[in-house]
């Protein structure tokens, strides 16, 4: 097959390249530190260059996504290697080029947060950070199967490597805790991708999704319900669904900040993309027939995350708990199957991004002061940290779905979907809002409230400048996305209502019957 | 003709919002001076563009509204930034913005030497904003902004000495039980979202006029109005979720004057209020709206009868007034609760207010039993927390007679049960007041030797008044006590002849027509009289026990409670509610969660299984504790030979 390039008419002389442009930037940024010499000052700002340099880039794609269509947009179509049919198709919609964009604006922020926080092989930690990157932009834009599964198996080194060398405590367990799971996960999802090329002869996409509509892949009936199960096992380690989420809170526990900020605020959104990509995306109907179940364990995860959260001495643990939950929520949006439920759900994601990265930032921060989470360890914080204490209490009041920032919007869609399909989802699941403040504003409360309990709290330093040019981002995003959630939701919405299209056809023909 | 549009109305909000954005980013750097200056001309310019609007806006004015931006979409289903003004909303805005700004000014003097003046006036002004933004939205979620944004601003300001440990404990739970509210408020939304397509008021409550009355049976309707209620009980402290209001009072007494008396707290009254159409189509729901009314109105009274601490007196009086708001609403005189809600901002924000003027004046006691004798030291206060006395305990001519009358009037024509519970609590409310004034001023001697020590109550700026005696609060603070006597004194005669009723018409003109707000009057108005006649009768028997309790007889109210024995320490302890509650839900969430959930499932269960097959398939092989060998280069490898396996794999596929 002949090399193509396929690009939306009117596009802007970038568009043919910008894509790749953007996932490759910090790959390219993370190989040439390679040449830097061993002075760490350079090697971090060379890092936060490329780090920002990728964000200015990825700009590019919502202000020139068109809104209006729901396909792909920025597209290329190349070969890669002809035998198997391996294509590097990229290409991204109103949901993708949003968890792409969360990508580039969380990775300078952990480059910032890391400055002071790693001392020894600093050059390494970079490295894998931008390698990191470019693997999880490149699952957000691959359309070829293979691709996907190649940069979704990628992330795994980088963050296993950036766990295990430089985390704290039982990292070594932790890391391959993490890794073992999510890769016995995907092995599932793997078998489910090559049977897929065995019978139709592509990895791609697009091809496979219209050769299934069509009804011309043989053997599809019998097999469609395991080719569910598989991709659908993978995506819920990496989620993570109840019950298969107890390698999150070891793995946040014992990772870097950055690691714990990208994981949280990145890498679980490949599980619920992956869901809504290619769960829902290839397989409507076993979609359709297996949400009672998964809806199930969403609902379980909401309200078991909440309450293990609840009781967590452990800040970070607190805090890896409560994604469970609001994961949850995510997992409920997607498989209500109405508009709300899946724009809700993209905008958990990003919106979980950006509240629980900063909750981690935080926790990082005091980490580097006093190296501990145990929540008993402080109190009284306000008093020597005022600063601090107002972005921790902007992020958990973002967290919590305060309106007006941004986990309102998502959680209130979510929610509101969910009624709209069954309504004990959407009660069951609003009992979160209650949940969510009781162990964020305890936790809060213990950390921040009464007099210091221990002197060595009183010394502790407020925000440096670098950890305030941190911070500032998430609290002005939390609160932009929550006033002006249409900036996300106008190029959300086109790509949620294609998604759907199928269940539509689902119930009229339902209804037929 | 007026302009339908009105770009005023998003103005009204927005000022006091850029008063706290200033004061939040630049205060802790200014002048106290500066500070203040910012604070109230933000506040008193809201205060000005009301009174503006008011000016032009009568009975029979149509409503403003103006459309400021779009929200949120998703598919067909919008919410747009959108405010609107009626009646309803006019009668709140002025309460908030003219109560609000004497507040304020109060705050100036009152919390001048605290370390976090900033702070505070930043707090204040955005509790404006989110009250304001509350009173103004066009549509639920917008209100919702304001109602939960009303929380946080009360989170904020309750544990404002957040280094005293109750202070902080009392600012979470006034959040989370609010979020319970919330939480029905929120399935409320989905249900209306469900069956209306939108949240708008217009929209709702039109399609709303042509549906039936439930009077068979419960329906949508039914439960939506439920559900609004459990929100309105969070908000506005009603059974079972007022639990959180006394505790409140650990903020400063300018907060409970603004924020726990006179507005915050009423917005759930105003919610049900605004919802009318909805409830007046639900006879079932307004049944309860009623009886939770009623039962918290005498509930809360009965407690407010042991307290010692002045503002918890004034904080279950507070429920307890609150109550009657809802009894009005549930027997569907809608105008008759918000003109008390409106009496009440007068009187009780006074009553916090000069409660203050006595906390500040005594170097920081709140026990009353330390008090005494006052109102040789300061007689303003005095004065005016007697006028607040007289108006909220009913008696003629002082503003709480009439809204109380009007309550308790149209309280027995839906039942008599009602309106003898509403004489009740209306005897004991006259009494715990007067109990409070004699015990606070009354007497010739001060009991507080002790004010020197009391200044250790959370050293929070009234240290400087350490000379022993007490002494008048500065005309800072007793500016806004004379003005809001004289509105105790005069504010119930905007009721004179139902002007206040006919003035609301418009907004509860709702499906039933006209008919029902008009009272059973003239046939009737020698009963209203007797009615009347005994309401004073109560008021004033509860004023002459109190009298005799605690001017006369002073020793005899510790013998009562000696003699009273368990039923006495039951009320002194509000009968063990906060307990029950934390035995019941508190305590088993927390320790569930630990050792079943956590323990049990997270790590006995699900962790165990994984870690036993781990385990097990070490068992099964020495290569496979190779590949545990915890080398992640090792890993790394794993997976590329697994890959390379794959691509094999397809390799040999394609070449076939």
């Amino acid at each position: 097959m002949s090399a193509m390039i396929v690009a939306s008419p009117n596009m802007d002389v970038l568009g043919p390249i910008i894509l790749s442009l953007v996932t490759f930037i910090p790959a390219v940024g993370g190989l040439l530190i390679l040449l830097i010499p061993r002075r760490d000052r350079d090697i971090k700002l060379f890092a936060l260059v490329i780090s920002v340099l990728a964000f200015v880039a990825s700009l590019h794609l919502p202000v020139h996504l068109h809104r209006d269509l729901n396909s792909f947009k920025f597209e290329i179509d190349k070969v890669w290697i002809t035998t198997p049919n391996i294509h590097y198709h990229v290409g991204i919609d109103g949901i993708s080029v949003w968890l792409v964009v969360l990508t580039t604006f969380l990775t300078p922020l952990c480059v910032l947060i890391s400055w002071n926080s790693i001392h020894a092989r600093v050059k390494e930690f970079f490295i894998l950070l931008l390698l990191l990157e470019t693997a999880l932009i490149g699952v957000f834009t691959s359309l070829d199967l293979f691709l996907f599964y190649f940069f979704y198996e990628a992330t795994l080194i980088p963050m296993a490597l950036l766990v295990g060398m430089y985390g704290h405590g039982r990292k070594v367990y932790a890391a391959v805790k993490f890794f073992l799971f999510t890769m016995i996960g995907s092995m599932f999802m793997l078998a489910a991708i090559v049977w897929l090329y065995a019978k139709t002869g592509s990895f791609d996409f697009v091809v496979i999704q219209n050769a299934i509509r069509t009804g011309s892949v043989p053997g599809f009936e019998q097999a469609s319900l395991w080719l569910f199960l598989g991709f659908f096992i993978a995506f819920a380690v990496k989620v993570p669904i109840f019950p298969l989420h107890t390698w999150l809170p070891d793995a946040h526990v014992e990772a870097p900040t950055a690691g714990s900020v990208l994981l949280a605020g990145v890498l679980l959104k490949m599980g619920t993309y992956g869901l809504l990509r290619f769960n829902v995306g290839l397989f409507p109907e076993q979609a359709h027939r297996n949400a009672p179940w998964i809806i199930v364990l969403a609902l379980i995860g909401i309200i078991y995350g909440a309450l293990v959260s609840l009781v967590q001495p452990n800040m970070k643990k607190l805090i890896a708990y409560s994604s469970v939950s609001h994961l949850g929520f995510v997992v409920l949006g997607i498989f209500s199957f109405t508009a709300a439920g899946l724009n809700g759900a993209v905008f958990v994601m990003l919106a979980h991004g950006v509240a629980t990265g900063g909750l981690f930032m935080l926790a990082g921060i005091l980490y580097e002061r006093r190296h501990t989470y145990e929540i008993t360890e402080f109190g009284g914080l306000a008093t020597p940290m005022p600063k601090y204490a107002a972005f921790f209490l902007v992020t958990v009041l973002a967290s919590l779905g305060l309106p007006l920032l941004n986990g309102f919007i998502g959680e209130f869609l979510v929610l509101s979907g969910a009624f709209q399909a069954r309504p004990v989802y959407g009660i069951l699941a609003a009992t979160g809002v209650i949940w969510s403040a009781c162990y964020l504003l305890w936790m809060y409360q213990r950390v921040f409230f009464g007099q210091v309990k221990y002197e060595v709290n009183n010394t502790l330093p407020d925000l440096s400048l670098r950890e305030k040019a941190a911070l500032w981002p998430i609290a002005v995003a939390a609160l932009v996305m929550g006033v002006a959630p249409l900036v996300w939701l106008s190029a959300i919405d086109p790509a949620v209502q294609a998604a759907l299209s199928p269940f539509t056809q689902l119930a009229s023909k339902a209804v037929g019957q | 003709m007026t302009p339908p549009l009105n770009p005023l109305l998003w103005v009204i909000p927005i000022l006091p919002l850029a008063g706290a954005a200033i004061n939040g980013f630049f205060g802790r750097k200014a002048t106290k001076k500066a500070i203040s200056a910012v604070a109230l001309v933000f506040c008193g310019a809201a205060f000005f563009v009301a009174v503006l609007i008011a000016a032009n806006f009568s009975s029979a004015s149509a409503p403003y509204s103006f459309p400021l931006a779009h929200w949120l979409r998703s598919g067909v289903f919008t919410v747009d930034f959108e405010f609107y003004l009626d009646q309803l909303s006019l009668v709140m805005l002025l309460v908030i913005t003219g109560v609000g700004f004497l507040i304020h000014i109060y705050s100036v003097g009152y919390m001048w030497d605290d370390d976090g003046f900033y702070r505070f006036m930043s707090y204040l002004n955005l509790f404006m904003f989110f009250m304001l933004t509350l009173v103004l939205a066009k549509n639920y979620l917008v209100m919702f902004i304001g109602w939960e944004g009303v929380g946080l601003a009360s989170y904020l300001l309750i544990g404002f000495w957040f280094t005293k440990d109750s202070a902080a404990a009392a600012g979470k739970k006034a959040f989370i039980v609010n979020r319970i509210g919330d939480f029905g408020f929120l399935i409320a939304l989905f249900l209306i979202i469900k069956h209306f397509g939108s949240l708008d008021f217009t929209h709702v409550f039109t399609a709303l006029r042509t549906l039936p009355k439930e009077t068979t049976g419960a329906g949508l309707l039914t439960a939506i109005a439920l559900l609004l209620m459990v929100g309105a009980a969070g908000k506005s402290a009603q059974i079972p979720l007022y639990v959180w209001l006394p505790d409140a009072m650990e903020g400063p007494t300018p907060v409970s004057a603004l924020i726990h008396a006179a507005t915050m707290v009423t917005a759930g009254v105003y919610m049900v209020a605004r919802s009318s159409v909805i409830f007046e189509h639900a006879p079932m729901a307004m049944m309860v709206v009623a009886i939770i009314g009623t039962l918290t109105a005498l509930f809360a009274a009965t407690i407010g009868i042991a307290q010692t601490d002045i503002k918890k007196v004034l904080a279950y009086s507070t429920v307890s007034q609150l109550g009657y708001m809802f009894m009005a609403c549930g027997v569907g005189a809608f105008s008759a609760g918000i003109f008390h809600l409106m009496t009440h901002a007068f009187f009780k924000g006074l009553l916090f207010l000069a409660a203050g003027s006595v906390i500040h004046g005594v170097g920081g006691e709140q026990d009353m039993r330390k008090m005494g004798g006052l109102r040789l030291y300061m007689p303003w206060t005095f004065a005016t927390m007697g006028i607040a006395t007289l108006a909220i305990a009913g008696i003629p001519p002082f503003a709480g007679f009439w809204s109380k009358d009007e309550i308790l009037w149209r309280a027995f024509g839906a039942s008599w049960v009602y309106w003898l519970v509403g004489v009740i609590t209306a005897f004991i409310t006259s009494f715990y007041m007067f109990r409070l004034l004699y015990m606070t001023f009354g007497g010739d001697d001060y009991r507080g030797a002790v004010a020197q020590e009391a200044h250790g109550h959370g050293g929070h700026g009234h240290d400087d008044h350490g000379h022993g005696e007490p002494h008048e609060s500065p005309w800072v603070m007793l500016g806004p006590l004379v003005i809001l006597a004289f509105l105790s004194v005069v504010g119930g005669f905007v009721g004179y002849g139902n002007r206040f009723e006919h003035f609301l018409a418009p907004v509860f003109r709702g499906a039933t027509g006209i008919a029902q707000e008009t009272s059973p009057e003239s046939a009737t108005s020698t009963l209203e009289y007797l009615l009347m006649g005994i309401s004073i009768s109560v008021a004033g028997l509860g004023w002459f026990l109190a009298y005799l309790l605690y001017s006369r007889l002073p020793q005899l109210p510790p013998r009562i409670a000696a003699g009273l024995g368990g039923l006495y320490r039951a009320v002194a302890n509000k009968y063990y509610i906060d307990e029950l509650y934390a035995v019941l839900f508190v305590k088993p969430l927390v320790e569930g969660s630990t050792t079943i959930l956590w323990h049990g499932v997270d790590q006995g269960m699900i962790d165990a299984a994984v870690n036993d097959s781990a385990d097990a398939a070490r068992h099964v092989s020495d290569n496979m504790r190779h590949m545990q060998s915890g080398n992640l280069r090792s890993y790394a490898g794993w997976v590329a030979a697994g890959g390379a396996v794959v691509i094999a794999y397809m390799v040999w596929m394609g070449v076939r």
